[in-house]
């Protein structure tokens, strides 16, 4: 039987105005918060331990078991920061969320903090998507307005201040650690762990910090119940999850639905790959998890399945590549972002990726010799679990599963000279590739000039 | 202590560990070692070494380099051994009951992964080892033979950088060598609470830089000026050789002033040298001058102040090319102030004496020229003028206070045995008869009664005429890292909160000059109230009260902190600044005290001495202090005097001074380099600098500093100086050797007699003050204009601006803001610095003692707490702009902001 589509998160996408607080409250906003503001606060946790949700950020930690490592409480401050941070390559999925639907965030974000007992919760958001602060900004309004933060919320004795931030424009802030330094105000850059933040996190209080999907599925866990959440996905991987597809598919967008889910079902609802044109390779959860091919179009995406079959569920950013990608330019592509984001702390990640991205970028333009591919091997290996964080070893994904899948290709590039294939193919609009030199030109900085 | 055993047959014949102790294996080594050590510590202790860049004991851990990996598994719930995914770094992984640790001796994963961070490193370090001041001494180039590949796989481009970045008049960077440990933002943030350097941009770009508008990419910033080199002597290469004046690739330059108008720098920021692990960090002065390995290094101990901290002198071919911080930890532990780094080419100076000099007089008296003597005749002739001014009316003895204690000792035996005259004074200072009985009481036979690791562990600590940094040096790190880590309290009493208070997180008694005694007597009683009474309430017998060698200067004060110290059981120790003020109190080159604490006024004492030194008697009476030995020469009283290594300057009016020196009858002088005293000396015998000589200076806390002679040299220590004097006039001294003056004070021993009393002077009076006037508060930067910095203009470079502080509302009445120019006056001169309003007493005034272009002694004539006239006063205009608080020029004209008139020696 095949899977259909689950839509919680993306139930009233398309609702008149959907992101204000008028359209949530009548398609059944804030049930959920009435609900546990009537229970007590440890039954809230239990419900979602209970529920089997998993952070939707990409590591699938269990939500309720991370809310209740927070110590007990010592009449000191605990703080929720949600990680609005959403900057991976190909990862789409809590910037519409937040666009479409910033209500039932907010709403998450109250019912957690009433969960773990804090009155004080931030929500930290990429800087560059600017419409989507102002969003969140303005359902954050609301919702005081509405008596759904601020003091005595709902007549329930219990107050919460929520604080929007926007952040400066570094991947590496999506790192828990990283992010509450720059909320603190500080060089965005990892935090030595231990103490994890549930011990000392945000100005050394316990913090719980959370991705957007997981708190924005909190509600409804509390609305609809344990059974409810629990009867979508599987055993281990429960409930719903949006699934953002996008690359050469017919009809790219948010895919909301059980987990478990496989990328051939879902591409039957997405009208298949580019009409003509055949899938080559995927990832299965945006640019930091290792690339997929045809073979596993119908691994189950859950937690489970997906680690199995050699990848990473992640954020599910589902981005389908056909024949007429170079495997080798996508994943010099990516590996320039993780050199351009690599925050510079530790020695692996800093210089191992300007030294893979110069690797890649030779053998792209025909430069490369064979032995590059070993080097590149090894430099990933040397990498990978080596770097103080785990931006480190998602860079490494692509190109180690790249050559082990395309070896050919890559050997193709070396002995030919250059891509065999035709980069305006691969467009899915009118596109004439530029050269080096042009591309230095539009960028002002002079050709050869060294640096990230 | 980390204990080593053999591995036992079976798990269940461990003995349990000691309570606290943590047992695990480092290749296949059992080791016990504290609960919270680092893996990397408790490896270190059996002798395994794993390769490290970032990690360093005194800070904290990092794990930014990825060097020291090793394979981990630990126990789980059950017992069973759990290998961990990754490898751990070292560095950062403390020690847990039953792990088990690989390093890359027996694990190929961790010498993998270890090599293939170092292989990372190598990719952007530039190959210029052979050029490089680290080369032969570095880290990354011994762990790269060790831990590396011989050859790179790296056949890319390599980042680069414009170098170097001034990032102080004397400390470079060249950021390409770097490997952004954070060794050094980690020191400059955690040690010395100066962020003058951080981190900047990011990936492959992040670099270490100070607040470079041109770095951070702000728009308008202007470029600073470019580094240029120097020449040999030290000069900065001029502007038409070299690079252009503006690098056209980048920001490299100067620092940049900061909000208060000073630029980034740090008293402490030579120890970034030390610890870089790289070439990256290197110093103006010693850049390209040597190869480590041609050096030769002395152990040795820093001559500018009373801590006595650890060096290591590296010379080569009889000249000294730089120094280092020496391990001590129960003194400076790694840590070095840059004085005490980067001031040592004082004692190589073209001005050094290296031959007795005779002054020749015509028949009527009339002193003529000094002239080059042997040592026989300049023994001779200064015996016999020596002679003839002990008839005289006697000789006055000021060794000054930056000897170590053989000499001490051989000045206090010379003017006791061969002058017969208790007129001896070590103290080339603003000093008072109270102090004398102070130090005769408290400090005098109690060594080591309060240490630096007390400093460390005591609660709560309270400063009194003392600034803690400037004063105090590496007593500031002691008691910063007790604020920091054991969170002790600090309360200073002072006229303002400096920047080094504010990073002690110190509580402020604000207290203009004389009114220290009142607040003293005030702690601890009902009419105490605010900070006061937190101060009162915190004081107890576990808490230190230091303080400094001013309080000497006002009446009552010591006289108040020993009441204090009674009264709360509270530890009380005495901080001076010079080298040698300590073991002068000890060896007795003080006007009543004989050597081990001895009172000259009681006669068991004489007798003790007398005995040990072979003589019939000792004169009886106490003597004169030094200011009483310069009035009485000056007045024709006194027949001679035998100088020490004093500059009048310091002393407390040396128009006084010099009029001693041009009176008095006959006067020798014993000094390294020719000086104010030179100039009127009848003989000048020529002594070693601390390079040149064995010793042992006595630190404030009393404990003995010995040193080794480091530079092969023909001159002599004072003692040995004085004792072929002493021979030439007759008596036997017996202090030819260092040894035979230790034995001596050996023989001698402590004092177990009655003490002299306590002290028990009146404060004075508060000064009223007319319109335009203020209360003189002052007190020496660490950098400043004395002659044991000349010579090092890189240094002088970072010295901090001198200013003139004033209160909002003093700077208001007399119409001065922060910037402007303000003139403090007496009757005897003028000093014109630029003003900054600081929160502070109001009526008070706050200028350097001896900086350049604020010379309080000869141009004021007066000293803290003396009555001075503030006024508005006009800068050239130039300078103005520089003393400005957001001025961002570069620093051009600095120290010449100032004009001083009156008349200095």
């Amino acid at each position: 039987m095949a899977t259909t589509l689950s839509p919680v998160l993306s139930a009233h996408w398309d609702a008149d105005r959907s992101w204000t607080l008028e359209t949530y409250e009548a398609n059944g906003g804030y049930a959920g918060l009435r609900r546990a503001l009537t229970m007590p606060a440890a039954d809230v946790v239990t419900a979602v331990k209970d529920s089997g949700l998993r952070g939707r950020g990409g590591a699938g930690f269990p939500t309720g078991l991370k809310w209740s490592f927070l110590p007990a409480p010592d009449g000191g401050p605990r703080y929720l920061v949600v990680n609005a941070d959403e900057s991976e390559p190909g990862t789409c999925k809590d910037i519409p969320l937040m666009m479409a639907n910033p209500q039932v965030l907010v709403e998450g974000v109250a019912i957690t903090s009433y969960a773990i007992g804090c009155h004080h919760a931030f929500i930290y958001i990429r800087g560059e998507v600017l419409h989507v602060y102002r969003r969140v900004l303005r359902a954050v309004d609301e919702a005081y307005a509405k008596g759904y933060l601020g003091k005595n919320i709902q007549g329930s004795g219990y107050d919460l201040d929520v604080t929007v931030h926007a952040g400066a424009g570094a991947y590496i802030c999506g790192e828990e650690t990283a992010l509450l330094d720059s909320l603190e105000g500080r060089r965005g850059q990892p935090r030595l762990k231990p103490p994890f933040p549930a011990v000392a996190g945000l100005y050394a209080r316990p913090t719980v910090v959370n991705n957007v999907e997981s708190i924005a599925s909190v509600p409804s866990i509390i609305a609809n119940g344990v059974d409810w959440f629990r009867s979508m996905g599987t055993e281990k991987s429960t409930g719903f999850g949006l699934f953002s597809l996008s690359g050469h598919v017919t009809r790219p967008g948010q895919y909301e639905a059980p987990l478990g889910i496989t990328l051939r079902e879902l591409l039957d609802m997405a009208g298949g790959v580019r009409e003509g044109h055949e899938l080559k390779f995927w990832t299965p959860g945006g640019s930091s998890t290792p690339l997929f091919t045809a073979e596993h179009l119908d691994v189950p995406l859950d937690y489970e399945s997906v680690g199995a079959a050699g990848s990473m569920l992640g954020t599910r950013a589902l981005q389908i590549f056909d024949e007429t990608t170079c495997v080798v330019r996508a994943i010099t592509r990516w590996a320039e972002f993780y050199a351009h984001e690599s925050c510079g702390k530790c020695t692996p990640c800093r210089e191992g990726t300007y030294w893979l991205k110069q690797v890649l970028a030779r053998i792209e333009h025909g430069q490369g010799t064979l032995e590059d591919l070993d080097t590149l091997l090894d430099v990933c290996d040397n990498i990978l679990g080596r770097a103080f964080c785990a931006l480190g070893d998602g860079a490494t994904s692509t190109i180690t599963s790249g050559i082990a899948l395309f070896r050919d290709e890559f050997e193709a590039h070396i002995t030919g000279g250059g891509c065999p294939l035709d980069p305006a193919a691969s467009a899915l609009f009118e596109y004439t590739p530029r050269g080096r030199a042009d591309l230095h030109a539009l960028s002002g900085v002079p050709a050869g000039t060294v640096g990230a | 202590m980390t204990t080593t055993t053999p591995k036992p047959a079976t798990p269940a014949a461990t003995s349990a560990p000691a309570a606290g102790e943590v047992t695990f294996t480092i290749d296949d080594v059992e080791v016990s070692v504290p609960k919270g050590t680092l893996v990397i510590r408790a490896a270190e202790n059996l002798g395994i070494q794993i390769p490290r860049f970032c990690d360093h004991p005194l800070l904290q851990p990092a794990g930014a380099c990825r060097q020291c990996l090793v394979e981990v598994s630990t126990p789980d719930r059950e017992g069973n051994l759990r290998a961990m995914p990754k490898p751990q770094a070292s560095c950062t992984l403390e020690a847990t009951p039953g792990m088990v640790v690989k390093t890359q001796r027996t694990s190929a994963v961790a010498d993998k992964a270890q090599h293939g961070v170092m292989e990372l490193l190598l990719i952007n370090h530039p190959l210029d080892c052979p050029t490089c001041d680290k080369g032969g001494e570095c880290p990354l180039q011994n762990q790269a033979m060790s831990n590396g590949y011989a050859t790179s796989r790296f056949h890319d481009v390599k980042r680069t950088f414009p170098k170097p970045l001034a990032i102080s008049t004397e400390i470079l960077l060249d950021r390409e060598r770097c490997v952004l440990c954070q060794r050094c933002t980690r020191f400059s943030d955690e040690i010395a609470g100066d962020p003058f350097i951080d981190l900047q941009q990011r990936g492959v770009r992040q670099q270490i830089g100070v607040f470079d508008p041109a770095v951070l990419g702000f728009a308008g910033s202007d470029r600073a000026e470019t580094y240029r080199g120097v020449q040999p002597d030290g000069t900065p290469l001029p502007v038409a050789v070299g690079q252009p004046e503006v690098d056209p690739r980048g920001p490299v330059g100067m620092a940049t002033l900061d909000t208060s108008g000073r630029a980034f720098a740090s008293y402490f920021s030579g120890n970034t040298i030390q610890i870089c692990p790289v070439g990256a960090l290197t110093n103006a002065a010693y850049r390209f001058r040597a190869r480590p390995f041609d050096l030769i290094s002395t152990p040795g101990v820093a001559e500018h102040d009373s801590n006595g901290a650890a060096i290591r002198v590296d010379h080569r071919r009889g000249v000294v090319l730089r120094r280092l911080a020496g391990e001590d930890a129960a003194v400076n532990e790694e840590w070095i102030s840059d004085k005490d780094r980067f001031a040592f080419t004082w004692q190589g100076m073209p001005d050094r004496l290296t031959v007795p000099l005779v002054r020749d007089r015509a028949e009527d008296g009339t002193p003529g020229e000094l002239r080059t003597a042997s040592w026989a005749e300049a023994l001779e002739v200064a015996a016999e003028g020596l002679a003839a001014a002990r008839a005289a009316g006697g000789v006055g003895v000021l060794p000054g206070g930056r000897l170590p204690l053989e000499d001490a000792y051989a000045y206090a035996k010379f003017a006791r045995v061969v002058l017969g005259t208790n007129d001896v004074d070590h103290r080339a200072r603003p000093h008072s008869a109270e102090e004398e009985a102070f130090l005769a009481h408290h400090v005098a036979g109690s060594r080591m009664s309060v240490t630096f690791a007390d400093l460390e562990s005591a609660p709560v600590t309270l400063l009194v005429a003392f600034e803690p940094e400037d004063e105090g040096g590496i007593a500031f790190l002691r008691l910063r890292k007790g604020v920091q880590k054991n969170r002790n309290r600090v309360f200073s009493v002072a006229p303002f909160a400096s920047r080094a208070l504010d990073r002690l997180d110190a509580r402020l008694l604000a207290a203009a000059p004389g009114t220290e005694p009142e607040v003293l007597d005030a702690l601890g009683t009902p009419r105490a109230d605010g900070v006061l009474a937190e101060a009162g309430q915190a004081l107890d017998a576990s808490a230190i009260i230091l303080v400094g060698e001013r309080l000497a200067t006002i009446p009552g004060g010591l006289s108040a902190a020993l009441r204090l110290a009674e009264r709360t059981g509270a530890r009380l120790a005495w901080i001076p600044r010079r080298a040698g003020e300590r073991a002068g109190v000890e060896m007795g080159t003080l006007p009543g005290l004989l050597p081990g604490g001895r009172p000259v006024t009681d006669a068991q004492a004489r007798v003790d001495v007398a005995a040990a030194w072979d003589v019939e008697r000792l004169p009886a009476e106490p003597g004169r202090s030094a200011g009483e030995i310069l009035a009485a020469a000056a007045e024709g009283e006194l027949g001679g005097l035998v100088v020490g290594g004093v500059d009048p300057v310091d002393l407390p009016d040396p128009a006084l001074a010099r009029a001693a020196l041009e009176r008095v009858g006959f006067v020798v002088s014993l000094e390294v380099r020719a000086s104010a005293v030179t100039a009127l000396a009848d003989v000048v015998l020529p002594v070693a600098p601390p390079v040149e000589k064995a010793g042992t200076f006595l630190n404030w806390e009393g404990r003995p500093r010995p040193f080794p002679q480091a530079l092969t040299s023909t001159a002599m220590a004072d003692h040995r100086v004085l004792d072929a004097l002493a021979d030439a006039m007759g008596t036997m001294l017996g202090l030819r050797t260092v040894a035979q003056a230790h034995a001596e004070i050996d023989a001698i021993g402590a004092w177990d007699g009655a003490r002299v009393p306590a002290p028990a002077v009146a404060a004075a009076q508060p000064p009223t003050l007319g319109e335009g006037q203020a209360v003189l508060a002052t007190w020496h930067q660490l950098l400043d204009a004395g002659r044991c910095q000349d010579g090092e203009a890189f240094l002088a470079g970072t010295a901090q601006r001198p200013v003139a502080r004033l209160s909002p509302a003093t700077g208001a009445a007399i119409g001065v803001a922060t910037g402007d120019a303000v003139t403090v006056r007496t009757g005897a001169g003028r000093i014109v610095l630029p003003a900054l309003l600081t929160p502070m007493p109001d009526g008070v005034v706050w200028v350097p003692v001896h900086s350049t272009g604020s010379s309080v002694r000869p141009t004021l004539r007066v000293d803290a707490g003396a009555v001075v006239d503030v006024a508005a006063a006009a800068l050239p205009a130039a300078d103005v702009e520089a003393a400005a608080p957001t001025g961002r020029r570069a620093h051009a004209a600095t120290t010449d902001a100032t004009t001083t008139d009156g008349e200095v020696l």
